[in-house]
């Protein structure tokens, strides 16, 4: 692990730097709404998960879905932060035509989950180092998911799909501890493995059951560190909002391009107009969507209908207990009883399939072995070919079998790889393969001797030159391996090599 | 033929399940009545067919022996419930024809217990107003006449149908609907008998709202008794309401007989304002002096922040309307006025859909909200609404019911108030209180005024002691012996 380096963008009158806050919402996961019991399932036909309450017919009340707020809690817990006993839901009143109420209930003044604080584990894109920072949480609250509009189905109309509308989600906010497009990924990434962990939200980007919104904004080296010791706004630049953003890697361009476009506007003489822009992932830019002038007044109120939410301390201990073990729970245990380096031990915990997946290749095995296996050749092929870990060609199992043959030297590491490559093919079991392609490494050093003997005899120059020069001595390990069609055991190859060769 | 519509709802009931007449023979003379009464507008949708309808099916069940508490009585609803099949638009322009497919829990508490639905009754456009002059179908008519005077008299409002179909002998019993006096104002206008429950007894779904932590339902009747027996059938603990109460209904209607030996009712001083009319201040003696002779014990009393309550009920009630009214956009349901862009479609269906009143309330709600005006208006009007509801309480130390006078005025002319909204809303003074602070106030009849309209008194209760209203309440219906009715004009 390394230290954490400020990430400095040059410009032409001199080094900036990135402050960044993230409000990240995720989508609870919970078969019914916040509100109403209707269903929350994704893919309905449009209008189909509506109850009378998400429509907001005439004289329809809210009812809250306590598992729902159990999913907050749980969430809470699991970024080590305060749970309030009191929380309160306010209105959120504005028009649009996919929100039938005219208001969002939300929680304004009093949210659900107060403070907190997460380790987030960076690995800088550019090849730096992996480290890892304290990210602080400012406070997590339910809200309701809007409906959807839809603009592009008739050139004259706009057509509404209320099945998210009602649907309950969780806004996290972050501080402003963010310093780099990396570490903003990094931030959203360690949120997902919580939620997933917890089992409170799927995580699905794709389908925007998580999605962050960056604040981002500038500032001279130095003036970070004057605003947390007196937490005065005023050191820091002013901030745009980047709104929506639903993959690590347009959170990272479109943090990278709004970065470069404010410190083009402050250098030539300009100020940063606080507003909220849209990442066009096409063009790779942002775009104003609205400016400070037109945000709404959203007149919030807490909601009459409903009664203020107050949760017993008995009820969060008893969720607290139930709580899996988390990421950092995980990777301190993968660090200790595995004897993982913090990388591999947080790749590995990350998720808890793949951490799964892991501990049963590494069980009873050397663990060593089963992360460089399962991390660099298993998830690297999964990377290359975009196959989900669930839908693996080779099996936990199968991978353990692999390295079982590995540690007791029947194959070489080498060999490995080939046999690695014929699983994938779906060959079989790693036993068959060995057995059935005769890839047994050779260890009988009379075997090896002969093919020394045989080699040694036939080139003399080389045996000359090798007296000058030992570092040749790899072009005859080269060719006893090559004799041996590769599966000589290397370390006996050279022992023999250089008794033979007085070396 | 007896003209079974005079009955009150008790002795109908008695009569139903003693088989003296039928459901539909009470049923379709109510229906002959409301034909013949609709020059004073208290309908605004009549069901004859459902209700004959459902009067077989209360026959059938009686004819067993079988049915509900209200088995076979024809009531009148406020435009205000939703009814699954009937039109329901608060008498607002804005919910057009809307058609609910979905009933309120508290008039389905009512089918369960076999009442009949005679139709929908007028009020304010979603209920605010007075004076019933706000409906989108035109007012109320009071059956009520000053002595020597034609002039058409406003029922009160917002439940002005309800009252006046009550008062009319257009149906036994009326469901009504109170935020800032809605059910007790009209009821003491028209000579009838009106409770609101405690905030929370009676569930809100299915109600159009106004005010969602003011609103609440409760019955326009013609005897106390007759409010107990269906205030008891309206109230139940709603899990589709988050502000219902989980509390059992107690049987308010062995309470009306009881009487007031022992009690000890409190007369605030607050209450005796300035250029409050000389006959109003003397039915208000004479209340007491009932109370007194019957063995209650008079307390003198104070609620100190009584003239804050009507300045923080029109923040807070319009605060809430303003988002309440949110979803009438004409996007999903209701009328729709289009317009060449979306703002403009919001804009031509709001302002042709809402009435001038409700467009009042709602541009100050929106502006008590705002962001820079919260703090001043609202959070204050909050902290008011505290402060009302502490007045209460400590009252409440030394007495066990409150008597004041339901209004500052009997019923008054079409137009004499509705020029000037602050007159109009002073009307609700006495009454604005017992929404604030959640509590049950019951409107009896007492008297009529030089100018021969009835006048009532009101009785406020601690937060779940309806019981003490319908004790008080009965205790005044015995002494006063209010009989009179409206002479048939119409």
């Amino acid at each position: 692990m390394s230290a954490r380096t400020p990430y400095v963008i040059k410009g032409e009158t001199g080094d900036w730097e990135l402050v960044m806050g993230l409000e990240v919402h995720a989508q609870v996961s919970s078969n019914a709404k916040l509100f109403s019991g209707a269903a929350t399932a994704f893919g309905a036909d449009p209008n189909c998960n509506v109850s009378l309450v998400d429509a907001a017919m005439p004289g329809m009340l809210p009812v809250i879905n306590k598992f729902c707020v159990e999913q907050a809690i749980r969430t809470g817990l699991g970024l080590k932060a305060q749970i309030n006993t009191y929380s309160r839901f306010d209105r959120k009143n504005y028009f649009y035509p996919d929100l039938p109420q005219g208001y969002q209930i939300s929680q304004f003044a009093h949210p659900i989950v107060g403070e907190g604080e997460i380790d987030v584990d960076v690995e800088p894109a550019h090849g730096g180092d992996a480290y890892s920072f304290p990210c602080r949480i400012e406070r997590l609250h339910l809200e309701q998911d809007a409906g959807k509009s839809i603009h592009d189905m008739d050139p004259n109309s706009t057509y509404v799909d209320l099945n998210r509308s009602g649907v309950a989600l969780m806004e996290i906010v972050s501080m402003p501890d963010v310093r780099s497009p990396a570490e903003a990924a990094a931030y959203v990434k360690k949120l997902r493995a919580i939620v997933i962990a917890l089992g409170t939200c799927d995580g699905d980007m794709e389908k925007g059951n998580l999605r962050a919104d960056v604040n981002v904004s500038v500032c001279r080296p130095g003036q970070y560190e004057k605003f947390r010791e007196t937490g005065d706004f005023n050191h820091l630049g002013t901030r745009c909002e980047l709104k929506n953003m639903n993959s690590f890697r347009f959170i990272q361009q479109a943090i990278e391009y709004e970065a470069r476009r404010q410190i083009e506007i402050l250098e030539d003489g300009g100020k940063i107009d606080q507003e909220t822009r849209l990442f066009d992932p096409v063009k790779v830019e942002t775009r104003s969507m609205r400016s400070k002038e037109d945000a709404h007044d959203y007149r919030y109120f807490p909601d009459p209908d409903l009664l203020p939410l107050e949760v017993e301390q008995a009820w969060i201990e008893e969720i607290r207990a139930s709580l899996p073990e988390l990421p950092d729970e995980k990777r301190a245990r993968f660090e200790a009883d595995y004897s993982l380096s913090r990388y591999d031990a947080g790749v590995l915990s990350a998720d808890a399939e793949k951490a799964d997946f892991f501990e049963e290749v590494a069980k009873g095995r050397d663990p060593k072995l089963a992360a460089n296996w399962v991390t660099q050749e298993l998830f690297g092929y999964l990377n290359k070919q975009d196959i989900d870990l669930a839908d693996s060609p080779v099996s936990a199992a199968s991978l353990g079998g692999l390295i079982e043959l590995i540690a007791n030297d029947t194959i070489s590491g080498k060999i490995a790889k080939d046999v690695f490559a014929r699983m994938i093919e779906g060959e079989g079991e790693a036993a068959e393969i060995v057995e059935k392609h005769g890839l047994k490494q050779v260890t009988d050093t009379g075997a090896i001797e002969a093919v020394v003997d045989e080699i040694i005899a036939a080139n003399p120059e080389q045996v000359a030159q090798v007296k000058e020069k030992p570092k040749t001595m790899g072009w005859f390990v080269g060719q006893v391996m090559k004799a041996s069609g590769g599966k000589a055991n290397p370390k006996a190859v050279n022992d023999i090599l250089k008794a033979k060769l007085g070396l | 033929m007896t003209e079974l519509t005079k009955l009150t709802l008790a002795a109908a009931l008695d009569g139903l399940k003693a088989k003296e007449f039928s459901s539909r023979e009470i049923t379709q003379q109510f229906v002959d009545a409301i034909e013949g009464a609709r020059t004073l507008n208290a309908y605004v949708v009549e069901t004859p067919e459902k209700a004959l309808a459902m009067a077989d099916a209360s026959d059938a069940k009686l004819a067993k022996g079988e049915g509900g508490k209200l088995e076979g009585a024809p009531l009148g609803i406020k435009d205000l419930y939703c009814t699954k099949g009937v039109r329901t638009t608060a008498c607002s322009s804005i919910l057009g024809e809307f058609t609910p497919t979905y009933e309120s829990t508290v008039t389905q508490n009512l089918w369960d217990e076999g009442a009949v639905m005679l139709g929908k009754l007028n009020m304010d456009e979603f209920a605010m107003g007075s004076s019933n002059e706000t409906s989108r179908f035109g007012p109320v008519v009071n059956p009520w006449r000053r002595k020597g005077d034609n002039r058409d008299l406003t029922p009160g409002g917002s439940s002005g149908g309800s009252a006046a179909a009550v008062a009319g002998d257009l149906c036994l019993a009326a469901t009504a609907s109170d935020t800032g006096g809605s059910i007790r104002q009209p009821a003491a206008f028209t000579g009838t008998v009106g409770i609101k429950p405690t905030y929370g007894r009676a569930s809100r779904y299915g109600m159009v709202a106004f005010a969602s932590s003011l609103d609440q339902a409760g019955p326009i009747s013609k005897t106390v008794e007759d409010s107990a027996i269906l205030l008891e059938a309206m109230c139940s603990h709603d899990m589709k309401d988050s502000t219902s109460l989980n509390v059992e209904t107690p049987d308010w209607r062995s309470d009306v007989s009881k009487g007031v030996k022992g009690m000890r009712i409190g007369i605030p001083k607050e209450y005796r304002m300035d250029g409050m009319s000389a006959e109003i201040d003397k039915l208000w003696e004479q209340g007491i002096e009932w109370l007194k002779v019957a063995g209650a014990e008079i307390v003198d009393i104070s609620l100190p922040h009584t003239k804050y309550a009507l300045p923080a009920y029109y923040i807070v009630a319009p605060a809430e309307a303003s988002s309440n009214l949110a979803r009438y956009d004409g996007m999903r349901y209701g009328a729709r006025v289009d317009g060449d862009n979306l703002t403009a479609t919001y804009e031509g269906t709001r302002a042709g859909g809402f009435g001038a009143e409700v467009q009042r309330r709602l541009m100050i709600g929106t502006y008590v909200l705002s962001s820079g005006y919260y703090d001043a208006y609202y959070l204050r009007a909050q902290k008011v609404r505290t402060k009302i509801l502490n007045d209460f309480v400590d009252a409440f130390d030394s007495c066990d019911a409150i008597l004041t006078p339901t209004c500052p005025s009997p019923a008054f002319a079409f137009g004499e108030k509705s020029g000037d909204p602050v007159e109009m809303y002073l009307n609700d003074v006495f009454t604005v209180t017992a929404n604030l602070a959640g509590l049950p106030g019951i409107s009896v009849p007492a008297g009529l005024s030089d100018s021969g309209l009835p006048l009532g008194l009101q009785v406020i209760g601690k937060a779940l002691d309806e019981a003490a209203c319908f004790r008080v309440g009965g205790e005044l219906e015995r002494a006063a012996g209010f009989v009179a009715k409206a002479d048939k004009w119409w």
